[in-house]
């Protein structure tokens, strides 16, 4: 997603010369679109057929079923639904601003003061990035056991706060937009290091800062391994743990295929939303720079 | 940390199990005077694992006549994840005070030292178990580690209509039962009489244990493990020639696959277990009241022999400090003539317990053209084999997957892969530190 937000400066440049080379990339860019949307179009479909439906109808014959499918959905264990959805919201919104805040001081303390040691740890955060967050987990969970954190809220929001590849991100983004010879303008009229990070750096990190937003929000929205290894109490799992109980539900109890499908679609809801809302914020700010260099 | 955990555990196991008569007894004081210690500090407060629908309700009921013994339960994902699950908390040293265990799942639990043997405080409750389930919870030694809930006994569902439409009986062998399957794949090649699957050991192990497999046995102070048994070898074997003869699919189970050729009348048969009305109801709810059952077909005529496939049992973990408390709420979950009702009506259980059992009249309403289902179901329960699942069953379950996975795609020898799986389950008992028995 990302990637969409900078190659629209260049877009401009080339539109002119490179007519009939630009159906390669569009075209790809529509296969791409296929293969992604092709999985969630099922979904819309799905969600939409009753339980004799689901499994007898041709693929993407649009069912009867979809408010019996809502109406199961909400009534499932008395609404349980709407519980794992404030709790992904909290860990994925909680977890996200505070990964966010994290990185983007340490990316900008990165990117602009010298001091012995920033490569070092700059290059350890590079080494983290390669570790997959997947092997941590049952570490971590036996960290947070020891610490009697386990089976809490903090034991899924603590983990997903410190993110490396956020942090390098914001390290790269801040280098880039943030001039050096701007602070030094501040810092020669006075301006305390906190003000000049405030009122300088931050409204042109706005951007990046959106980028690692919606990369932890997605990130932690669906991340289900660390959720399920953390949290014993089902009070307080999130979405993916929670229709994953539905989904497994032991060897003699069918699977709840249509609640899981259509729990599925709602639960992507809130992420569409907020891409839409947020994407302006890429634009606007890309396209307002502070200097003209 | 912990290198030597599973070498640990696999004397602890042998040692605790095998001499259970004076182990036992030692571990019983420390567990009442937890419980003690705890009872004058306000009510003692258990959280409970399990995946069973509408547990809570259940448990409410226990709550109110309790007050100073409340259960909280949390409903988890089923299947080998909770025991995963379990296995991870109780070694963190947090595991909730009770569990429900899958019958293959417990034998490694007990190798982890991860449930609390429950021998005096389930005297009583043993008399309302058969045989062959109460077997499955004490691994065959005189321990106890957990109180049975519910059961599998197999049995073969089969389209009524359909059978009579292409002109077949009922198999009473499984030599009727592959006759069948020529029969009605010649009538329509787009039809067949079952499939066999890949991807359900559970199935497969239950099938060998009607024809007489022990794939696990305690052999003085060492494990044997035969899965390649001359029954299990017969079971494979015959199952891969009609595979392969191409009569029998190779399909899944549990697939939407496997849904959609319920729904289509192009599934004939599946052997089960009694739980199947469940499943089967939701996953071809087209074929309401064309199903029937009838005890699975017989390896000889003259044997009347079922196995077991899934069911599971309440645990109580090693580590919770009102051990005492949680086997009396177990006993009470899975014999409690009140508690039995609730956990067939509200958690669609079939009960363990003889007493469960027989309180099961009304046939499930997929079945309600045979309204003697439970008494059926019964008769074939009691003709269930015993057997002992080992402390490695999902390592050999696994296995089960990839050998199978591939001996049905290349519709090659069955027996191999039989013997794929003895060979990673005898690999990984070894690296593991259990002594094995030749």
């Amino acid at each position: 997603m990302a990637a969409t937000a900078l190659p629209r400066t260049r877009g401009h440049a080339r539109r002119a010369p490179r007519r009939p080379l630009g159906i390669v990339p569009t075209g790809v860019l529509v296969l791409g679109a296929i293969y992604t949307l092709f999985p969630v179009s099922w979904v819309v479909v799905a969600a939409t057929k009753s339980k004799a439906e689901l499994f007898s109808t041709s693929t993407f014959a649009p069912g009867t079923g979809l408010l019996s499918n809502l109406t199961d959905l909400f009534a499932y264990r008395d609404g349980v639904f709407w519980l794992w959805l404030l709790n992904t919201l909290l860990y994925a919104g909680g977890g996200a601003v505070l990964s966010t805040a994290v990185s983007t001081v340490s990316g900008y303390a990165l990117a602009t003061y010298d001091f012995p040691g920033r490569n070092l740890i700059f290059n350890i955060l590079i080494g983290g990035i390669l570790v997959p967050s997947v092997v941590l987990a049952i570490p971590q969970y036996l960290l947070f056991s020891k610490a009697g954190l386990a089976d809490t809220y903090w034991s899924v929001l603590l983990p997903q706060i410190l993110h490396p590849y956020s942090i390098y991100l914001a390290r790269i983004y801040a280098r880039a937009a943030i001039p050096g010879s701007l602070l030094e303008a501040g810092r020669l009229d006075g301006a305390s290091e906190w003000r000049l990070f405030r009122q300088v750096a931050l409204p042109m990190m706005t951007p990046g800062m959106v980028t690692i937003f919606l990369f932890q929000f997605v990130a932690i929205w669906n991340n289900f391994l660390l959720p399920f290894i953390m949290l014993g109490d089902d009070h307080r799992f999130p979405l993916t743990v929670g229709l994953y109980t539905l989904l497994a539900a032991g060897a003699n109890q069918p699977s709840l295929y249509n609640l899981i499908i259509t729990g599925t679609l709602l639960s992507l809801i809130p992420l569409i939303a907020l891409f839409l809302t947020m994407q302006r914020y890429w634009r606007t700010d890309l396209s307002g720079g502070a200097v003209k260099s | 940390m912990r290198v030597n955990r599973l070498a640990v555990a696999a004397v602890a196991i042998l040692t605790t199990a095998l001499s259970a008569a004076c182990s036992g007894g030692t571990e019983e004081p420390s567990s009442e005077a937890a419980s003690q210690s705890a009872a004058p500090a306000g009510p003692v407060k258990l959280t409970y694992w399990t995946w069973v629908p509408n547990m809570d309700k259940i448990v409410t009921v226990w709550n109110q006549a309790h007050p100073d013994i409340q259960v909280t339960v949390s409903k988890q994902a089923g299947g080998d994840d909770a025991a995963a699950k379990f296995l991870t908390a109780a070694k963190a040293g947090n595991p909730p005070d009770l569990v429900q265990a899958e019958y293959q799942m417990l034998p490694s639990f007990v190798a982890a030292d991860a449930v609390a043997d429950l021998k005096a405080e389930t005297a009583q409750a043993k008399a309302e178990f058969g045989e062959g389930i109460w077997g499955l919870v004490t691994l065959g030694t005189d321990a106890v580690y957990a109180v049975p809930q519910d059961s599998g006994p197999m049995m073969l569902y089969y389209r009524k209509d359909l059978f009579e439409k292409y002109g077949i009986e009922v198999p009473k062998t499984w030599d009727e039962y592959a006759e069948a399957a020529r029969a009605v794949h010649k009538k329509d090649p787009k039809v067949f009489l079952g499939t066999f699957s890949s991807k359900d050991p559970g199935w497969f192990a239950g099938l060998s244990q009607q024809a007489g497999a022990q794939w696990w046995s305690i052999s003085g102070d060492a494990w044997k493990v035969a899965v390649n048994d001359e029954a299990t070898t017969k079971v494979a074997s015959y199952w891969g020639g009609l595979v392969k003869e191409g009569v029998i699919d190779g399909m899944p189970y549990f697939t939407p696959e496997w849904n959609k050729a319920l729904n289509d009348g192009k599934l004939l048969t599946w052997p089960s277990a009694v739980w199947g009305p469940g499943v089967l109801s939701s996953n071809a709810p087209k074929a309401k009241g064309k199903w029937a059952i009838a005890p699975l077909p017989q390896w000889s005529a003259s044997d009347n022999y079922s196995g077991f496939w899934g069911g599971s049992s309440t645990a109580v973990a090693a580590k919770s400090p009102n051990k005492a408390a949680a086997a009396q709420f177990a006993t009470w979950l899975n014999t409690d003539p009140q508690a039995l009702d609730l956990l067939i009506k509200e958690g669609a259980v079939y009960p363990a317990s003889a007493k469960g059992a027989a309180l099961m009249t009304e046939a499930p309403d997929f079945f309600s053209n045979q309204p003697d289902f439970w008494q059926q179901a019964a008769a074939i329960g009691a003709t269930a084999r015993g057997f002992t699942f080992g402390p490695n069953v999902n390592v050999t379950y696994n296995a089960y997957r990839d050998a199978f996975d591939k001996a049905v795609a290349a519709k090659s020898d069955f027996a191999a892969a039989v013997a794929a799986m003895q060979d990673t389950t005898v690999a990984d008992m070894q690296k593991s530190g259990f002594s094995l028995a030749q």
